[in-house]
Order: C-alpha cells, then structure tokens, then sequence
C-alpha cells in the first residue's frame, strides 16, 4: 500500500481552475520530488495535499481518505508541510517555533529530546535559539523551517522548494540532512523543487508536472539521465 | 431616469403634498423628522456608502447645524429660513477641515477617530467656557415659525406644523435633487472607485485627496442642514440629545435603508424615526434593543439594505414577467 | 506636592483600569486586526451580573470569580457565534455588528436592571494598605491591576496554549501547518479579553457607580491607550494605560479642569493617529494591493 496517493486531484483557487487531474503514488521511506517550471502547479499540490486549496478528486495517506479534512487535522495525521517562503513565525523566538511544531504531541519528555537532535542537526539554531526568528537569515530560516517539521515526527514531509534563495553549498548541506533523516528516521519525503539537478540528486522516484498535468513520472536516476528532460528541465 | 421612475415620484410627490392635510399635527410633526433624517442619512450615505470612508460621529456634525440655527435665531435674531444656508456653509467648512487630518486615517481608524468624536461630544457643548453661546447644559429654546402671511391670506390653512412640514420638503427635494446630479455623474463614479480599489484610482489620476475631503465636506453640510431643520421642527437643542447614540443612529439608518442608495435614506429615515415609537411601549431600552438586532440582522441577511431588497425584488418580478 | 502625588497615585489606579481594558482591546486586535467597540459595553454587562449575584448573597469574591468565568464564556460565544459569520466581511460590515453588541447589551442592560445608578461594594476593607494619598479601593485596583497583567503575561510567556495564541494571531496559516485549530485560539482571546473587561469593570463600578453607560468614557480613555502604547503591542498598551490614566488626572486637576476629560482622550486619539500611528511600541505597516 503507497504512503500518499492522489488520484484524480483537481485543484482551483477560486474560479482559476490549476490542478487538472493529477494521479501520483509514494512509497513509504522513499524521497519523492515534484519538479517543475514557475506556475506549473507544484507549490498547489502540496497546498491540495495539505487542505489549504478547494480541491476534487481523491488523496489518500496510509489508506485513509484526507481530501476534505481541515489543515490543522491533517497535520495530526503525522504530515508535516514545509512552505513555500518557510513560513517562520517572524516574532516568535527560534525556540519558539520549534516547540510549536511539536504542539499536537504529548510525550513532553520526547519533545526535549527531539528538541536536543534538531540543535545537533543544525547547530547555528543552537546559537539562536533566543533570537527572534526573522532576524536570521534565509539559510537558517530554511534550516528552522525544516525543523519545525521533524519536531512534528512526521510520517510524510512536505518540503515546497526548500533551496530557494540559499547558496548551493548551504543547499548541499540540507540535503544531505534531508537523506540523513530520511535513512535514519524513516521519514518520508515528497520534495517540491525548481532545481531539479540537486533534487534528482536527493530523490528516488520523480515526477514531473506542467500546467497542472503530470507529463513524465519515473525513478530519479532513470530521469536525470533521459537527454530531453536534461535539455528541458536541466538546461545541459 | 425613466418613465416608471419618473411617475414612481410624481406619485410620491403628490401624497407628501396631500399628507399634511390628512392626518394630525403630530404626525405632520413626525413626518417633517422623516424628511429632516432623510437629508442627515444622504449626507451620510455620500460619505459612507458611496465613498467608503466610516463616520461614527456624525452627529456632531448634525449638532453643530442644530447649534447654529438656534445660536442665530435665539442671540441673533436671524429668520429661520436664513439659518439654513448658513448652518450648511459652517457644516462644509468643518467638515472640510476635519477631512483634512482624517486622509491619513484608514477604515477602522477613522471608524476610531470619528466614534471619539461622538463620545467627547456632549462634553465639549456643555463646556462652561462656551456657556454664554450654547446655554450650557440647559440648552437654548427656539419659537416656531408661523406660515407667511401671503399663503394663509390666501386662504390655505396652514398652521405652524404643516408650514414647517412644506418648507423642510422643499429643502430636502432641493438637497436630494443636488445629490442625485452630484452622484451619477463623475463625481459620484470617483467616490466609488476611491471606495473599492483607492490605490488603483489614485493610479488612474483621480485626486484622491480633494475628493475624500470634499465628501466630507459635502456629507457634513447635508447633516448640519438636517439639523438646523430638525432644531427648528423641535424648537429645541440640548447637549446631551447629541450624544454617541444620535450618530449610531445614523448608521443604523443608512444600513437599514441601504448603503449607496438614495432611496435607502428615505427608508432609513422612515425606519428611525417610527421603529421607536412603536417600541417605546414595551420599554424604553426595546427600541435600542431593536435597532442592535436589526443591524446584525442586516449584516448577515441584507446587506444592501432594504434599497437593495427592493432592487432584487423588483427584478425578479421583471425576470417572472419575461419568463411566464 | 501631596496633591500632585495623590493625582499620580489616583491615576494609576484608574490608569491600571486603562491598561487593562486597554490590553482587552489589543489582544483582540491582534489577532483579527479589529477594534472591538463594544468592549466596554460587554464588561459592564457582565459587571451588573456580578452586582446580581452579590445583592442574592453571594460572597464578594465567589461572585468575583463566577463573574470572570461567565465573562471568558461569553466572549467565546460572541466570537464563535456572532462575529465568525463576518470575519472576512469589509471593515464597515464588522463595525456594524460590533456596535451592534455595544446598542444590544447597553440596551439589554437598562431593560433588565433599569437605568437608576446603583452602588457596586468593593472588597478592599478600610485599612488595606492604608495611606494619605489614595483610597483603599484605589490601592486594590492596581493590585489586582498587577496580578492580572502578570497572570497573563507568564500565560503568554511560558505556557504552550500561549504560544500557540500568540502564534494563531501573527500567522494563522503557518499555525494551522503545526495543527494548531486557529478559530478556537481566536475565540480564546475574545474569552480573555472579556474575562479581563469583566474584571476592570469590577474594579472602577466602586468609583463611578453601576450605570449602564458607565464604560462609555472608560472606553475611550482604553482605546487613546492602546492607541498611545501602540495597537498591536501588549506591553505598550499596559504603557499607554498607565500614562494616559496619570495624564488624565493631573491635567483634569491642575490645567482643564474636570469638565473637558473626555476631550482630553478625544485629542490623544486623533493626535495619535495624525502623528504617529504606530503609537510608542508598535509596528508601522505597509499595505501591498
């Protein structure tokens, strides 16, 4: 049985129609990427998964139903979504926010331990864990926003272009925690990227979508090698 | 305006003229406050409904009017009809000069600004300082004007009730006439769109600024010629009938009656005035209670008010004598 | 001196009444970016179910107590009931209804309880604190002024309900990504700030005797605080109620006499807004279209 499933998944804000009949299928453990141009429709999907856009046609997560259901129930489900310009809450401490994403769970003792492994994943949290969290830059609101994630202990993370606006080095270093957690953890993944060369890089299986339609889907490694899509989509 | 428009008025003219003769000087009285309210809610319709800028406190406005037409007549010895341009003068300038400062001030600030204003009110006229003018908490009593001589040699009967009933008709006709033309030419289409996209007009070359301060300046003369009418109809002002709930009032009338609608400030008017004395017998907090449920009621079920209730049901009638 | 310091002191007992209906006010504004007009309307409500309850016998303070619990009830009621179905409604629509709940519970008011003033005890006995300056009931007022303010802070602070309020209020759509349910945190704050309305109603009905039009001018005086601390910041808002509370009584006793205190909030308000909107703490904003 897949992880996350969509089958048939229409999504429109409003009267703009952008989601037009998407079928995808995750596996649990895997890293999954959604590549993309600009206005494709990958940051919707994520949306669609999540509840935050009105949508038709099926999701599933482990079996069960979630097209329909609140945002706020969807999380509990064990789907943590990582945003589209991070989502930080800019006055909040950097502490702050990493308790917040562990505020649906009761294991409090858990918590402090998990808040230990996310300090020992990026450090420079560490450092400033009393700052307000929007004086710190964009790398770190990355990481931060990242966090706030994993603090959840997803099943499934949804992670809308997390290298956005950061340096590649800092891009190659969240990634690979991004892989170390995934092993490590076993925490699914479904990465939505513009950079497709690092995420094809990072992904098992990929797919990828144009004007709301899934054109091409396939294992990572098959992908990265296929001459059109590296002449589209890579640009080499 | 068309023909069924234009016939719809006729009539109502016709029975506004007939009224005063039918039925008793109390209700000529009251239907003069129609008319007086009816001037106070277009001011504040202008201002409000069309040009989107919040006013809780426009019974200042209207009590300044009121001021100046007993100030005049009392102190001064000025005929009653004289008092009105004058209170609509004085109304366009301070108007005007509060516009000015509250440019800066957005939706739910002025909405502040303006609700203070109506609070502070009562307190600023009974200021001991400007006693000798205002009369303090006492107030000042004004004496009724008679019909001239000319119409009752003429034989028609009217007394100092119907009088007053004709001479606030014409003003209002004048005023509603003045509105009307101001309204649906280009004035009135920039006031809208001041309302609804204020970045994008301004964008368009519309001089944002003259025109919202003009509104007000405009919507606070309507209101301080209504209370210069209502002054005189009552023979009467005092600090304390001017308090926050007469600029409540108000908003109860224009949302009622139905915002960016001329007709609505008549209906309005007609609700004001009456709702409470139908209320009144049950107690003196009922009619208050009335007008906060109406007001919710509005919100949620007919926000266009009862103008634009009219409108829909005048149109369906329209689609079902298309469609038989 | 001594009448100076009697005016501070008389003040910041009034002032602490300010900051407190003051904070009411912000926290609602916070969250939904509304001034909620009938905020003084609610407290004293709730204040004339109080003055019930004591005149059947209950103790001052059984009364007190049940009294803040029926507040913190209703204001959720209100939210969730009257003010969700128009939420996203134009700003006119909102201050509609909200004067709506001020017309309604005033009028409701003087309907049950009739419009004769009545007196409303206060639990502060004659030698509390007793000093030269200031009465009893006026020392107690910034006491529990104090403790409330600190209540809330260390709620706001070091709780994870807190948190999660003062997330739901800066960015709903970041709060429902950690599964935090945003309608109920906002509905929280509307039963807070009713709760503390009810108890700053509690605290000045001693001074100016229970009328239902009693918290006309409180409000204003609230609203020129949280003006003056600056409308989207608690601290400044307690600021702002302390000051504008010390201002009120020295320039009403030493410069413009008692009469025109209403118009001394009424410059502030406008003064505020004209000059620096932001007031001392908060935040200047910048509207994208």
């Amino acid at each position: 049985m897949a992880l996350l499933e969509a089958a048939g998944l229409h999504a429109s804000y409003g009267l703009t129609h952008v989601l037009h009949g998407i079928d995808f299928a995750m596996e649990e453990g895997h890293i999954t990427t959604l590549l993309g141009a600009n206005g494709a429709g990958k940051t919707t999907t994520l949306r669609a998964l999540c509840g935050m856009v009105k949508t038709q046609g099926e999701i599933r997560f482990g079996g069960q139903r979630i097209d329909g259901r609140a945002t706020e129930d969807i999380v509990r489900l064990g789907i943590a979504h990582v945003p589209d310009g991070r989502g930080t809450f800019a006055n909040l401490t950097t502490e702050e926010n990493l308790r917040l994403g562990a505020y649906t769970r009761k294991d409090k003792a858990a918590v402090e331990a998990d808040l230990e492994r996310m300090y020992g994943y990026f450090p420079r949290l560490k450092e400033r864990r009393v700052q307000q969290a929007g004086t710190l830059s964009g790398g770190e609101q990355q990481m931060l926003a990242v966090s706030r994630a994993l603090m959840l202990r997803p099943k499934l993370m949804l992670l809308d272009e997390p290298s956005f606006g950061l340096a590649p080095l800092i891009v190659k270093e969240l990634f690979g925690i991004l892989r170390t957690v995934n092993e490590k953890e076993h925490v699914s993944m479904l990465v939505v990227e513009q950079n497709a060369a690092m995420a094809l890089d990072l992904a098992d299986k990929a797919y990828l979508i144009e004007t709301g339609r899934i054109v091409l889907s396939g294992a990572a490694d098959d992908i990265k090698r296929d001459d059109a899509v590296r002449r589209s989509y890579l640009g080499y | 305006m068309n023909r069924r428009q234009l016939i719809v008025l006729a009539v109502l003219l016709l029975a506004a003229c007939a009224l005063p003769f039918l039925v008793s000087n109390y209700r000529v009285f009251q239907f003069t406050l129609v008319m007086v309210y009816s001037i106070a809610l277009l001011g504040l319709n202008i201002l409000t409904g069309y040009n989107g800028q919040i006013s809780l406190g426009h019974g200042a406005f209207y009590a300044i009017g009121a001021y100046c037409a007993a100030i005049l007549m009392d102190k001064m010895g000025v005929p009653y009809w004289a008092t009105i341009p004058v209170a609509g003068a004085v109304c366009l300038v301070a108007g005007f000069l509060f516009g000015l400062p509250a440019l800066r001030l957005e939706g739910l600030y002025l909405a502040l600004a303006t609700f203070a204003l109506g609070v502070a009110l009562p307190q600023l006229l009974k200021y001991h300082h400007f006693e000798k003018w205002t009369g303090g908490v006492q107030g000042i009593v004004i004496s009724k004007p008679d019909a001239p001589a000319f119409l009752t040699g003429m034989g028609i009967p009217l007394n100092q009730d119907r009088w007053l009933y004709f001479f606030t008709l014409a003003v209002a006709l004048v005023m509603f006439w003045l509105g009307w033309n101001l309204l649906r030419g280009r004035v009135g289409r920039a006031l809208v769109a001041i309302r609804d996209q204020h970045t994008a007009a301004e964008a368009m070359g519309v001089n944002t600024a003259i025109y919202k301060s003009l509104a007000f300046g405009v919507s606070a003369m309507y209101t301080g010629v209504a209370g210069a009418l209502g002054a005189i109809a009552i023979q009467f002002v005092a600090p304390d009938s001017f308090d926050i709930f007469l600029s409540i009032v108000f908003l109860v009338g224009i949302v009622i009656g139905g915002l960016a609608s001329i007709p609505g400030a008549l209906y309005g008017a007609l609700f004001i005035q009456f709702i409470p004395n139908i209320a009144d017998d049950i107690s003196k907090a009922a009619p208050w209670a009335i007008f906060g449920l109406f007001l919710i009621g509005f919100v949620y079920l007919l926000p266009a008010g009862v103008a634009g209730g009219v409108r829909m049901a005048w149109a369906r009638l329209q689609r079902k004598k298309q469609n038989p | 001196m001594d009448a100076f310091l009697h005016q501070v002191l008389a003040g910041l007992a009034t002032g602490g009444i300010y900051a407190s209906l003051a904070l009411a006010l912000v926290m609602i504004y916070q969250a939904t970016h509304l001034v909620n007009f009938s905020q003084g309307a609610l407290a004293m409500f709730c204040t004339y179910i109080a003055w019930s309850m004591i005149n059947a016998g209950l103790p001052y303070w059984v009364a007190f107590f049940l009294t803040v619990a029926f507040a913190f009830v209703l204001g959720v009621v209100i939210e969730r009931v009257v003010i969700r179905p128009v939420e996203n409604s134009s700003v006119l629509s909102v201050v509609v209804v909200f004067i709506a709940l001020l017309v309604i519970f005033t009028s409701v008011t003087g309907w049950i309880y009739t419009y004769t003033i009545k007196t409303f005890p206060s639990p502060f006995p004659k030698e509390f604190l007793a000093n030269k300056f200031i009465s009893p009931h006026e020392m107690g007022a910034i006491c529990v002024t104090l403790v409330v303010l600190s209540l809330l802070y260390a709620f706001f602070r070091f709780t994870p309900l807190g948190l999660a309020m003062r997330a739901a209020a800066q960015n709903p759509e970041s709060s429902r990504l950690v599964g935090i349910r945003v309608g109920w945190m906002l509905a929280l704050g509307w039963g807070l700030a009713s709760a503390i309305g009810a108890i700053a109603g509690m605290m000045v009905a001693p001074i100016v005797f229970l009328d239902p039009n009693m918290m006309g001018g409180i409000l204003l005086y609230a609203f020129a605080a949280a003006l003056v601390g600056g409308v989207d910041s608690p601290g400044g808002a307690v600021f702002g109620g302390f000051l504008v509370g010390v201002l009120e009584n020295v320039l009403g006793a030493f410069v413009i006499g008692n009469e025109l205190k209403l118009a001394v909030a009424l410059v502030l308000i406008i003064g505020v807004l004209v000059v620096r909107p932001s007031g001392f703490f908060g935040k200047v904003h910048v509207t994208r279209v």
